[in-house]
């Protein structure tokens, strides 16, 4: 034999490598033992894809991977394939994801718990293919969870999680998350890969219940429901979505207690807010400027911190505003737009600023737009987005403004 | 003593169009649109709107169409923005075979044609039957209303290959005819001369004022053929998740498809020619043949259709006879009639069909054909 298939070994030890985004994610498909993926290629996602066909290949993975004949396809296949039991993954960018959505919409109502990458991509046009949160976002308001990570560990952990999250019965809701194109689906980083032991300990197998399409179990899914039933569907999904905030907190908590790593807080990541005067809040990748950017007008005696938020949906309104209430004043920047949108500002900031309203101390608050495209956010502009800040919490106000930063006049 | 006219608000009234789907649409809505027109030439407002579904944009299913008149704009609001109006005062079933019962919104089963008119409203039919045929078909009366019948056949000429028929004008007729407060005679003339410039079509209009037979009816007339469904409408805690929702069991019908209320013809079978070749059972798109011991296939009314797929078929001549259905009164399956008196059995098929049930005989086409040929 010319190929050398090497022999399935799961050491009961966790082993380091060097892996990217998509990769990180392959081995917790791999891990999680999922049954049934869905590929057609678009950047950056496809990395996954790639990555997961060499696992088979190799024969240390074991999915039934069907190659769709384009991404609306593609989520249907895994959406039946979940239907009947089978732990699925799918996967897209942009407007590959775009092209899906007929299929995204009907997944949260029928209670599948498909979990999905999407790697963050520019919408055309004009066809590029850097980040841009916007296409991620366009579930946003459908019975999606939906989160951002942002390191290669971050990408497999999580994807764990969300299989423990998706198919919780009192979730039975998709999960997508989103990572940064290129920053994260393309680069790599060292990465520790649990043994296939401990994640059995920590996800169980997916049982679909009285929901389970099967023979012995006759049941009709999606029938041309009555017009009359469709605000009780609604609710049921809202009760759905309002029941993941607990589950999510608890497979956070057994994570750690299994794997002995992952973070005490799901929702966002708390960077030097302590003391701090100034919050900035971002999602993604954009949180590693900005913590260079901290350390170093930390050195200057400018007291800025960082809160990465994690979980866009469900949304953490009540822990968000607790951090962000306390500080003089909080700078969001959104790698999306919302064009025409109250303050013309991105999506992340509207949503804050809506969360604070109820809150009794509401400090002012600064919408900012960069790294559309995959532009890079430089220190200049983090720099550039705390000195705003400053003169806002100086003043005690907003300047109502949404700032684009990096964009050439 | 009732009234020839009915009883409405002193604000407005409303009347509902009762027809087919696709077949009768554009003729239900011409009728509604001319009811706020003509009405609008005494200076009162309206709106007219069909009741958003599937029903209009499906082959013979009922659908309804509504006219609403008011005295001013605040008072219409109070109409506006619904689906259905959930009381009318009048009625109008375009075609004589919808007095059986028209399928609610939103699926919940069969309902009376009277069902939403109030105590001193009006049902008005289009027929060439008498009231009382009408009555023998109609849900037994839980409120007095005034029944009419204006002189006609059930049309096609909403859709646009048929030849006009006037059935929208004499309709039109018949309500200034029960409603003058709001629709007058002179109003709808005035409009139909302005729109068509037809003298005939005028003419038409003043024949179904004239020609309309008003009959009042009372409480408990009318039959106790029709099943009203009850529906437990399910919660967001109640219902299953996933919209899913149960399967029936090998051999288990469902308790609430029956449709039949879209059904203007109906099968009957011969079962001294069938074959049992199966066609029927395996084409019909509703599912409504069951197996006899015998190996014959007779038909669950309650879920049929009336689509005549089955008769098309049937490659026995006159096995399957596709009948007027207002010569039914009810649902009953007549094969146990045949298995016990087999002479009686076929005199039932050849009076309903017209078609004599000897195999070798050479009758014609059935009766309701040539009824409805001789009529035109």
């Amino acid at each position: 034999m010319a190929i050398e298939v090497k022999e399935r070994e799961h050491k009961d030890v966790e082993t380091e490598q060097l892996a990217t985004g998509c990769e990180a994610i392959a081995e917790a498909i791999r891990l999680a033992d999922v049954d049934v993926m869905a590929a057609y290629p678009i950047r950056p996602y496809d990395g996954v894809m790639q990555a997961a066909a060499k696992l088979i290949a190799n024969g240390k993975m074991d999915v039934e991977y069907i190659v769709a004949d384009g991404e609306h396809s593609q989520f249907e296949i895994v959406k039946h394939a979940s239907t009947v039991g089978a732990r699925v993954f799918c996967a897209s960018s942009g407007v590959g994801w775009a092209y899906a959505m007929e299929c995204l919409v009907v997944t949260p109502p029928l209670r599948i718990p498909m979990v999905c990458l999407v790697g963050n991509r520019a919408l055309d046009d004009p066809g590029a293919f850097g980040v841009e949160h916007n296409d991620a976002l366009f579930v946003r308001d459908l019975g999606w969870m939906l989160c951002w990570i942002d390191t290669s560990q971050e990408a497999l952990d999580t994807t764990l999680i969300a299989y423990r999250v998706a198919e919780d019965r009192r979730v039975f809701l998709p999960l997508a998350i989103s990572a940064d194109g290129a920053f994260l689906t393309h680069s790599q980083a060292i990465t520790m890969v649990p043994p296939k032991s401990k994640v059995d300990q920590f996800l169980p197998r997916y049982n679909r219940g009285d929901l389970l399409l099967h023979p012995d179990n006759p049941i009709t899914v999606a029938p041309q429901a009555n017009e009359d039933w469709v605000i009780e569907i609604r609710r049921q999904n809202d009760e759905a979505m309002k029941r993941a905030s607990t589950v999510i907190e608890e497979a956070y908590a057994d994570f750690r207690k299994v794997f002995g790593r992952g973070p005490e807080n799901p929702w966002f990541e708390e960077y030097m807010t302590e003391d701090a005067d100034i919050i900035l809040v971002g999602m993604g990748t954009i949180s590693l400027p900005m913590k260079v950017g901290i350390r170093n007008m930390r050195a200057q005696g400018k007291k800025v911190g960082l809160l990465r938020l994690r979980w866009f949906r469900p949304f953490p309104t009540e822990k968000i505003v607790a951090v962000l209430s306390k500080a003089k004043a909080i700078g969001i920047v959104d790698r999306d737009y919302s064009f025409g949108s109250p303050f013309n500002s991105g999506v992340v900031a509207t949503e804050i600023r809506a969360a604070l309203y109820n809150s009794d101390k509401r400090p002012p608050l600064l919408s900012f737009i960069g790294g559309l495209g995959g532009r890079e956010v430089t220190l200049e502009d983090v720099y550039k987005v705390a000195e705003l800040c400053y003169a806002a919490a100086n003043a005690g106000k907003s300047d109502a403004k949404t700032h684009w930063l990096g964009v050439r006049e | 003593m009732m009234s020839d006219v009915v009883k409405t608000d002193p604000t407005g009234i409303t009347i509902e169009i009762v027809y087919r789907g696709i077949f009768q649409k554009t003729l239900a809505q011409r009728i509604c649109r001319s009811i706020v027109l003509a009405a609008r030439k005494r200076g009162y407002t309206g709106t007219a709107f069909g009741r958003y579904g599937d029903s209009p944009e499906r082959n013979g299913v009922p659908a309804k169409y509504f006219a609403v008149v008011a005295i001013n704009d605040l008072e219409l609001e109070s109409s506006m923005a619904k689906y259905e109006p959930k009381v009318v005062d009048i009625a109008v079933a375009v075609d004589d075979t919808l007095v059986k019962g028209v399928e609610s919104w939103a699926w919940y089963g069969r309902q009376p044609i009277w069902k939403p008119v109030h105590a001193g409203g009006a049902v008005l039919v289009t027929s060439d039957k008498t009231p009382e045929a009408i009555l023998a078909q109609t849900d037994t009366a839980e409120r007095p209303y005034l029944m009419g019948i204006v002189p006609g056949l059930a049309s096609f000429a909403g859709l646009w290959v048929f030849k006009d028929d006037h059935t929208d004008y004499r309709v039109l007729g018949a309500l200034a005819k029960i409603a003058p407060d709001w629709v007058r005679i002179e109003d709808v003339k005035t409009l139909i001369q302005e729109q068509t410039k037809d003298g005939s079509a005028v003419a038409s209009a003043q024949d179904g004022y004239d020609r309309t037979r008003l009959r009042a009816v009372k409480v408990g007339e009318g039959t106790s053929g029709h099943e009203v469904l009850q529906f437990e409408k399910p919660g967001w805690t109640t219902m299953r998740p996933g919209v899913i929702v149960d399967a029936r069991k090998p051999g288990e019908r469902n308790p609430y498809y029956k449709k039949y209320g879209a059904r203007t013809l109906r099968p009957v079978v011969n079962f001294d020619t069938c074959i049992k070749c199966t066609m029927c059972w395996l084409d019909c798109p509703d599912e409504c043949f069951e197996v006899t011991p015998e190996g014959h296939y007779e038909v669950v009314y309650e879920a049929c259709i009336g689509c005549g797929i089955c008769a098309q078929v049937c490659p026995v001549k006159d096995c399957i006879v596709m009948v007027d259905e207002l010569k039914f009164e009810d649902n009953d399956d007549k094969w146990q009639l045949w298995k016990t008196d087999h002479d009686a059995y076929n005199r039932w098929f050849e009076q309903k069909s017209g078609v004599s049930a000897d195999p070798k005989s050479t009758a014609g086409a059935g009766v309701m054909t040539a009824e409805r040929e001789e009529n035109d």
